[in-house]
């Protein structure tokens, strides 16, 4: 009975309007992260439309001015601008895992780890929190890479 | 006399292994060993961004400072959940080494200089990018294992 089970738990998902998440991002946990920004996005930025990957790329590169990190203007920066690569640390030269989806599976499941990154490289390469329009942007970026 | 020359190539390796015991003890000053970090989310949340240095490298009082001040770690903000640092707190000062607690850098604590007193070039080498890089010599560094280059 394995095969059915991802079919069921679309079907489940689908059944609570999550389909569109779980679609575009492949991975149930992903999907519930995206849901969560989708909902936050709904209440703070009025006229929400839904994720773009072309602002999450946007993001991603950069270069964006007032950050902390005067060394580091984009995502790119570090992560470099090929996301399925292996990023470099400015300063410290220390291996990144790769951003996208497709190089690293594992990105975008588990929201603590999520939230942290964001909590920390908003301020190091904007100088501000993200909103969650921007963290859902980024997200549907980097899971179609 | 060497003890070697007449020996087989086998039996010639073991004798150099054991050669290179005896020196390995001669010159134990040259392997400077520190306790490991056994702490998971120190390990973790630490060496995701540089080698997760070893508690005993720096006094409580070092430790202390940087970690109220993780929201400006050397420029950057490195904040962490509440809990998590907590945790990586207390495993860092009940680890602690000596040394001087008004200083945050490992690499300005005198025993530090000390031991690096190298031409500015050294520094400049892209393997190395920084000072705080104690792998791109110490390969064993991560492990407590601070061999001589």
């Amino acid at each position: 009975m394995r095969p059915t089970k991802p079919i069921l738990l679309l079907a489940a998902a689908v059944s609570l309007g999550a389909g569109v998440a779980l679609a575009a991002s492949g991975d149930p946990e992903r999907a519930r992260i995206l849901d969560g920004y989708a909902a936050q996005a709904k209440a703070q930025t009025p006229g929400f439309a839904g994720f773009s990957a072309e602002r999450g790329r946007a993001l991603y590169l950069g270069p964006h001015t007032g950050g902390k990190v005067a060394d580091t203007p984009g995502c790119a920066s570090c992560h470099t601008r090929d996301p399925a690569g292996t990023g470099r640390h400015y300063k410290t030269g220390r291996d990144i895992l790769p951003m996208a989806v497709s190089a690293n599976p594992k990105r975008f499941t588990d929201p603590a780890e999520v939230e942290k990154r964001f909590e920390r490289d908003c301020v190091n390469v904007l100088g501000r929190a993200c909103t969650a329009q921007e963290k859902g942007d980024f997200i549907t970026f980097l899971s179609n890479q | 006399m060497s003890p070697t020359r007449s020996l087989r190539p086998l039996t010639g390796i073991a004798a150099l292994a054991m050669l290179a015991v005896t020196a390995g003890a001669a010159f134990a000053s040259e392997f400077e060993r520190v306790r490991p970090v056994t702490h998971a989310a120190t390990q973790k949340e630490c060496g995701e961004c540089h080698m997760a240095y070893q508690p005993g490298l720096l006094p409580a009082a070092s430790w202390t400072r940087i970690m109220d001040g993780l929201q400006d770690h050397f420029g950057e903000n490195a904040s962490l959940p509440a809990d998590t640092a907590a945790a990586i707190r207390s495993y860092l000062t009940q680890n602690a080494g000596s040394g001087d607690g008004r200083l945050i850098r490992i690499t300005e604590q005198r025993w530090w200089l000390r031991k690096h007193d190298f031409a500015p070039s050294i520094w400049t080498r892209k393997s190395v990018a920084a000072k705080s890089n104690c792998e791109a010599c110490h390969r064993t560094a991560a492990q407590g294992l601070y061999e001589d280059d």
